[in-house]
Order: C-alpha cells, then sequence, then structure tokens
C-alpha cells in the first residue's frame, strides 16, 4: 500500500510501527517468550536485583519482573487495543450513517452523540466501575461506552467532506446501492482520517485504563498488568524505588511508539502530501500547464 | 521627477526550496499613470507588489533596486520601510474579506490606522471616512464602520479600502487583483471607483489584474509577465492592438476570440 | 449577546436533568443490591432475608422508580444527597469539604497551567522552527506519555524521600500544593501549549496581518490583534480544561493522600457506596455541563459569527 511506503520513509514512525508489532507479539506470545511463570512467588528472591537468570529482577514477592512485564502487555495494551477497536467500530458505523444520509438521521444521532459528550468522561467511567464493581473487563465496558460518542462525531466531520464529493453524487445517480457506495468509495478514504485518530487515541486510553489499575480498579491481583505493577511498587517505594523503574518505562515508550505512529501516519496519509517528501510551502509559481500556440 | 517608481534587476526567490521566482524585472512607473501588470496565476504579478512594499512570506527573499523618490526601498530599515507602507505606498488586497481582522469591526482598522498616521482623534478620522465612504458609494457610514467583516460583501469591502486609501492619499497606490474575487456587477462597479480614485488623487497606480478588459478600461500603460519574467511592456494601446511577444498575442487573441463570438451573437449573425 | 447567553443557559436545563436522570438509572442498575451494602457495611453478623427486606423498605427502595428519582432530585436540589450507606453521615458533610480541598487543587493548577500554557505558546509559535522550539516540544512530548502518578511518585521519592524538601503527602501548608500543582500542569501544559502554538501559528500568515503592516500599522496593534484571533481558540480550550482537571486529579489525590473529591471517589467505588458515588457523578456533571456553557458564551463573544447558531 502506498501509504506503508510513505510511511517507512519516515524514520521515526517506522521504527515506532517495529516496537507496536514487537509489543503485540510478545503478549500474543507470552508464555513463549516470558522466562518464568509471572505469579510464582518465592520470597527468598524478594527484591532481587537483576540477574541472568531474572533480567529484571524481583519484584516485593519474588516474582520475575519481566515476566510479569510481559505477561502485563495482554490487559495493558493487547485488551486496550481491543477496547480501542470497539469504540471505533461503534463510532464508525454511526458516524458513517450519520455523515451519509444525513438529514433526519445525522439529526438524531448526533444528538444522542452530544448527550453522551455532555458528560465528563473520566467521571462517568468512575460511574461504570463504581455500579458494576472493580475489573478490568467493566473498566473496558465504561471506556468504550463513553468513547463511541466521541469516534462517532470525528468520523461523521470526515464523511461528511467526502459524502459530498462528486464521484459519489455520480454513483448515486447510476443507481449504485448505499451500502456499496459506502463500502467502496467512502470507506477507504476515511480509513486515514480514522487510523491517525485511533492512533493518537491509544496514547490516552493507555494512559487512563493504567492509571485506574493503579487505583485499584483494575484487573484483580495477582494479574500482572503495568498500572498494578506501579502500585505495588509505589507502596514499597520510600525502601526499594527501582521497582517502580521497569513497569512506568514500558508505559512511557508503549505512549511515544503510538503518539510518533499517529504522527507520521498524518503527515503519511495526508493526501495532500502523498507526493512529496517535503512540507509544500506556498509559492506563486506553478508548473506552466498551457503552451501557447 | 522622472518616474515615480523605478524597479532595477528585481529578484525573488524561494528560500526554503532554492527556486528562483522572479528573475531579472526591471520597469518603471511614471507620475499619474497607471501601471497594469497582466499575466496568468502564478506568474509572479502579485510577488512583484509585494516586493515593492516589502511583505513577503518569511521564506522569501528579494534583492535588486527599488527606487522610489530617490531612495531605494530596498536597503531602508524594517522602520523606515514602515512609515512609508500606507502614508506614501498604499496597498489595495485582493481578498476584502480576508484583508480586516475577523474580531474586530472594520472601524477598529481606521481608527488604528488613521491614529498612528495622522495622530487623529477618534471623531476626526470618523468624519474623514465618513466623507470618503460617501464617495465611494457606501451608504450609511457609521453603521457600515460598526460592522465585522463577515457582514459585510466582497464589494463593500473593496470599497472601504478604496475609501481608506483615499484619506492616507498615499503618492502610489498599489491594487492587488482588487476585482478577481468579485462579481460582474461589483467588479463594474469597484473598477469605477479606481478609475474615480485615479482622477481623485492624481497619483501613480498598479493595477494588477489578469483581465484584460478591465485593463484596457483603467490603465495606460502595461507589462505582461509569465512565469516571473516581463515578456512585454509599452503603453495600452500598443499591447493590446498590435502586441509582439507570442504569449501576449496568444492572451490577447483569446480574449478577442471570446468578445469577438460574443459580439457576433449581439449582431445576431 | 444577552439573548444568546439566556437562550444557551436554558439548554442546559434539559441537560442536567438527563444527566441527572442517567446517573440515578446508572446506580439502579448495580448487580449489588444496596440493601446488602449496608448491612456489611454495619457489619451485622447475620444477613437474613427478612433483614434485607426490611433494610430495603427503610431506605425507600421499594417505592415506583420515577417517585425515587422525582424524591432524589428534590432532594438534590436542597443539597440533600442522602446518607452515606458505610458511615451513614450526610453524604454532603462528606462531599463538601472534600469538594472544597480538589476544588482548591484545581483553581490554582488551573492557573499555572493557563499562564504557561500561552507562554510557552507563544514564545514557541514566533521561535517556529528552531532549537528553542523544537527542544521545548521535544521535552513536553516526553513528559506527556509519562503516566502522572509514575512522575508523581518519581517526585515524592526524589523531593520529599531524598531532599527531604517538600512533604509526601497531605494538606498541610502551603508546601503541600507544590507536588501535586507541578504534576498536573506537567501533564496538561505539555498539551495545552501545543494548541495555543498552532492557533498562533495559523494567524501569523494570515491576510489581515499583511493587510495591517501594509496600511503602515505600528507592530504592537499587529501583534494585539493576532493574540485576540489567536487566543480566542485557546480560550476556549481552557474553560473546557477545567472540568476535566477537576475531574482527573482522581489519581493525583490518591498519590498524594490529598483529602479531596477524587479520593473519596475512589473509596466509595471500592466500598459500593452509593450515595457518595450518586452525589459525586451529579456534581461533577453539573460543573461540566456549566463550563462547557461558559465556554461557549466565550467563544461567541469572540467570535460574532457564533452568536447567530445555537
Amino acid at each position: 500500500m502506498r501509504a506503508l511506503k510513505n510511511l517507512s520513509r519516515d524514520k521515526l514512525a517506522s521504527l515506532s510501527l517495529f516496537i507496536i508489532a514487537a509489543i503485540v507479539i510478545l503478549g500474543l506470545f507470552a508464555p513463549v517468550f516470558a522466562p518464568h511463570d509471572p505469579n510464582h512467588v518465592d520470597m527468598k528472591l524478594r527484591y532481587a536485583g537483576s540477574s541472568w537468570a531474572y533480567w529484571f529482577g524481583n519484584d516485593h514477592l519474588g516474582r520475575c519482573i519481566l515476566s510479569r512485564l510481559i505477561y502485563g502487555i495482554r490487559p495493558s495494551i493487547l485488551w486496550v487495543l481491543a477496547a480501542l477497536l470497539a469504540s471505533v467500530g461503534v463510532g464508525a458505523a454511526v458516524g458513517f450513517l450519520a455523515g451519509y444520509f444525513r438529514g433526519k438521521t445525522d439529526a438524531i444521532l448526533m444528538r444522542i452523540c452530544d448527550i453522551m459528550l455532555s458528560f465528563p468522561g473520566y467521571v462517568m467511567t468512575l460511574a461504570v466501575v463504581g455500579i458494576l464493581g472493580a475489573g478490568l473487563e467493566n473498566i473496558l465496558i465504561a471506556f468504550v461506552a463513553m468513547k463511541w460518542a466521541w469516534f462517532a462525531r470525528v468520523i461523521r466531520t470526515s464523511v461528511q467532506q467526502y459524502a459530498e464529493m462528486d464521484y459519489v453524487k455520480f454513483s448515486k445517480a447510476a443507481g449504485i446501492s448505499n451500502r456499496r457506495i459506502i463500502l467502496k468509495h467512502i470507506v477507504p478514504v476515511t480509513f486515514s482520517d480514522i487510523a491517525v485518530i485511533a492512533s493518537g487515541s491509544m496514547c490516552s486510553m493507555i494512559l487512563q485504563i493504567s492509571g485506574l489499575s493503579f487505583l485499584g480498579l483494575g484487573i484483580k491481583a495477582p494479574h500482572a498488568e503495568w498500572g498494578m505493577m506501579l502500585n505495588e511498587a509505589r507502596e514499597v517505594m520510600f525502601s526499594h524505588p527501582e521497582l517502580m523503574l521497569a513497569p512506568g518505562l514500558a508505559i512511557v515508550i508503549a505512549v511515544s511508539a503510538f503518539n510518533f505512529l499517529a504522527d507520521g501516519l498524518q503527515v503519511a496519509l495526508d493526501p495532500k502530501r502523498m507526493n512529496s517528501g517535503k512540507q509544500p510551502r506556498v509559492t506563486e509559481v506553478e508548473k506552466p500547464n498551457v503552451e501557447y500556440a | 521627477m522622472l518616474n515615480m517608481l523605478e524597479v532595477n534587476h528585481l529578484r525573488v526567490w524561494d528560500a526554503n526550496e532554492g527556486k528562483e521566482i522572479i528573475r531579472d524585472s526591471s520597469f518603471r512607473l511614471k507620475p499619474q499613470t497607471c501601471l497594469a501588470i497582466v499575466g496568468e496565476s502564478g506568474s509572479g504579478k502579485s510577488l512583484t507588489c509585494r516586493s515593492i512594499i516589502r511583505l513577503h512570506k518569511p521564506w522569501i527573499r528579494q534583492s535588486g533596486e527599488i527606487l522610489f523618490k530617490g531612495e531605494n526601498l530596498n536597503q531602508l530599515s524594517v522602520k523606515e520601510m514602515r512609515r512609508r507602507r500606507g502614508k506614501q505606498i498604499g496597498m489595495i488586497m485582493q481578498n476584502g474579506m480576508g484583508a480586516f481582522d475577523p474580531s474586530s469591526v472594520v472601524g477598529v482598522h481606521f481608527q488604528e490606522t488613521l491614529k498612528g498616521h495622522f495622530g487623529w482623534s477618534k471623531s476626526q478620522v470618523e468624519t474623514a471616512m465618513k466623507k470618503a465612504m460617501e464617495s465611494v458609494m457606501l451608504n450609511h457610514p457609521i453603521e457600515t464602520m460598526n460592522k465585522y467583516p463577515y457582514q459585510l460583501s466582497g464589494g463593500m469591502l473593496q470599497r472601504l479600502m478604496i475609501a481608506l486609501t483615499l484619506v492616507l492619499s498615499p503618492d502610489i497606490v498599489i491594487a492587488d487583483e482588487p476585482t478577481t474575487a468579485l462579481d460582474t456587477i461589483s467588479q463594474y462597479e469597484v473598477v469605477e471607483q479606481f478609475i474615480q480614485l485615479r482622477e481623485r488623487m492624481g497619483g501613480s497606480m498598479i493595477f494588477v489584474s489578469h483581465d484584460l478588459g478591465v485593463v484596457k478600461k483603467i490603465a495606460d500603460e502595461v507589462l505582461v509577465m509569465r512565469n516571473g519574467v516581463i515578456v512585454e511592456s509599452g503603453s495600452v494601446e500598443e499591447v493590446l492592438s498590435a502586441p509582439r511577444h507570442p504569449y501576449t498575442q496568444y492572451l490577447v487573441s483569446t480574449r478577442l476570440e471570446l468578445s469577438s463570438h460574443f459580439n457576433e451573437i449581439m449582431r445576431g449573425e | 449577546m444577552g439573548s444568546y447567553i439566556a437562550k444557551r443557559l436554558l439548554l442546559s436545563v434539559p441537560i442536567l436533568l438527563m444527566i441527572s436522570f442517567l446517573t440515578f438509572l446508572l446506580i439502579n442498575l448495580s448487580p449489588m443490591d444496596p440493601a446488602e451494602v449496608v448491612l456489611r457495611a454495619q457489619e451485622v453478623p447475620e444477613i437474613t432475608e427478612e433483614l434485607i427486606a426490611k433494610t430495603r423498605e427503610e431506605l425507600g427502595l421499594n417505592q415506583p422508580f420515577l417517585k425515587q428519582y422525582a424524591d432524589w432530585v428534590m432532594a438534590c436540589l436542597q443539597l440533600d444527597f442522602g446518607e452515606s450507606y458505610v458511615t451513614g453521615q450526610s453524604v454532603w458533610s462528606l462531599i463538601s469539604p472534600a469538594f472544597l480541598n480538589t476544588l482548591k487543587l484545581t483553581l490554582v493548577s488551573s492557573i499555572i497551567i493557563i499562564v504557561m500554557s500561552v507562554i510557552l505558546g507563544v514564545v514557541c509559535a514566533l521561535n517556529e522552527g528552531n532549537m528553542l522550539d523544537r527542544s521545548v516540544r521535544g521535552v513536553s512530548f516526553f513528559l506527556t506519555a509519562m503516566p502522572s502518578y509514575w512522575l508523581a511518585s518519581i517526585m515524592i521519592w526524589y523531593f520529599s524521600v531524598r531532599l527531604d524538601l517538600l512533604p509526601t503527602s497531605g494538606m498541610d501548608s502551603y508546601r503541600s500544593y507544590i507536588l501535586p500543582v507541578t504534576v498536573i500542569s506537567v501533564s496538561y501544559v505539555g498539551i495545552y501549549f501545543r494548541n495555543v502554538r498552532s492557533s498562533m501559528l495559523g494567524q501569523l500568515h494570515e491576510d489581515y496581518v499583511v493587510y495591517g503592516r501594509a496600511c503602515g500599522l505600528p507592530e504592537r496593534k499587529i501583534t494585539k490583534h493576532i493574540l485576540r484571533n489567536s487566543l480566542q481558540v485557546a480560550v476556549s480550550i481552557f474553560c473546557m480544561a477545567i472540568p476535566i482537571i477537576l475531574g482527573s486529579t482522581v489519581v493525583i489525590e490518591n498519590v498524594f493522600a490529598w483529602p479531596g473529591l477524587g479520593r473519596l471517589s475512589v473509596k466509595s467505588i471500592l466500598s459500593r457506596d452509593f450515595p457518595v458515588i450518586q452525589a459525586y457523578v451529579l456534581i461533577l456533571a453539573v460543573a461540566f455541563v456549566l463550563f462547557n456553557t461558559l465556554s461557549d458564551m466565550i467563544n461567541a463573544a469572540f467570535n460574532p459569527k457564533l452568536r447567530k447558531e445555537i
């Protein structure tokens, strides 16, 4: 795809993509990659520093930190990614319907979105968690419920732009079914906008969800999760501050990678910049396209 | 004074892309004449105007001699250049809607400009602008001055700029495609206003346009530009009736085709 | 302008009603029976069916849903949010001091965030592309990628434990403000200054700047016009920022043991104290809607075009 080629030119974005892919693979195949059982408690190894057997050392219960990090990818990154995709999916469906059909459909759907958006996100997430109880699934449900409206709004704006283009009008006039038009013509172009928005949101979602876990509202012990690992590390912060290093850095690296990826995608997928690598500057001179006879 | 403005070997280039836009431009503006600059989009017409008042985008650079009343404008300090802008060299922009600050009423711009140049009080500014606005056929001047740019039409905004120019009375007025963004009727009205502006102020004017019809009406001399180079210059009659350069011939003939076809239809042939 | 304000305020009433209704509805969807929560909190040794039924009666949970809702709304308007299931205290007496503390933290942080964002944004816009601009953006990038609680913990460890300069927690003196405010500010300044910067960059090359200069306006005036247009965007962002900061102090309060709403909310979530959760959500939602309206009004004041639309 042209997009990937453009992206590969941006070294930072390529590196980020590589890191993210590595993280995802590590997470998916955690049992293969993790050197030890993440929940195996060994009190003799409490607070042990890094060693050949345990590369990142051991935590306050003697568990292998590296293994816990790797297994922690699943709730901290993979499940968040799933929630993001669900959220974007719902939002996109609503956004496409609203932006394409406009009129009454648009008005009703956007009213619903406005109502959803007038709730403060974080607060409502807490409310949902408060009602359903703590736990990773509940947090993710809360997030999907809150975020879809935002995606719907943004995607709808994007769809509106493209739906007004002439080629769509021609398709409609030619009698092609609405479903085909949406799938064949509109989805591919809005895909780039959606990709940029989604990767950007991923950053805040990772931070917020790990934040909730940090507060103890997320996954239950003894499962590994980066936010919760930081919580546990904080309890022994005064005596063993080094335990905070690994999970914190993991989060920073993951969030930064998604951030760079989002920036890179935006530049690579922007149709205006597709043909030039540099940012175009405005000059008055354009190549002559009419030769006088 | 021989020439109001003398431009010698003007060179304009894009420092970011290292591309030269205007190669080696030289022309004269005689006192009390109107010089038109014509050409297609991208020929460098607007950049030439911007070079005279030295207001480019930050990555555009210029070199050469621009003699105005004996002084080389290119060598003046920024501060001194600012003093000449508005009062001695005035400019009228193409897009009236964008020319005024969208967050203030247009009256504010007049107040600030005239206070800055002449030190007038609020009421003095109002009186002067009222008179000028009435002479450019803007009714309800006080009301208009209290409106925001988005509430006024393109034609009205152009006339506001002309009114301000009347009050400032600069020696040179540079009009950068003032009628391009207007509909035909407004175009006609605004061109009439420009002709009157010339008569009333008696100074020189540089009028940029790509419309040969307007040029024929208002200008005395004309420069034809293409890709940053002046390909032909001379009086309007010479250039438009007997063009020498192939490009000018092409421009004129295309225009002629349109109007001759129109005349044929009107005559019923 | 007056009619616009009136219209906007009127519009917020149905939204507030809807929020209160949804909040009430949500609570009642909980899988846990509130009666059971109360009984557990009171450490009743044996919870029988009768006891639960009796408690439900006492709490008024058997009445028709809409009546419960109407009663609740009426009570809320009188600032009576019921009693905590866990401690039995009136919810208002629990929430109001906490709210005040959170408000203090939020206001101090907001002021610093606004000031720093504008300064950094303007400076970076005027220095576009050079070392200063790029280094500020680089540093802010990493600071915003950090989870705030991580940054907070590191700062506590360094400033309180190693250097013993600042208190580790609590809200005792003005010095307790320094660390939490810094952590909150760092996260948000990093985001908002970029908005100010790009808004200003967009204005620097606008036509009205060229025309103003062409007419010979002094630079001061031109800068004034540029700022007016750039800050318009910034102001509306900041207005919305305040309730967002208000809501997200949750994590910081817990790290610094700040006796505010955030800490209270987490406690009540973990103990399923529904009346407190309800009141918390309602209060913050109301603040959110109010600030939203305020932000729209400020926007309209700056940009007269918007006054026509609602």
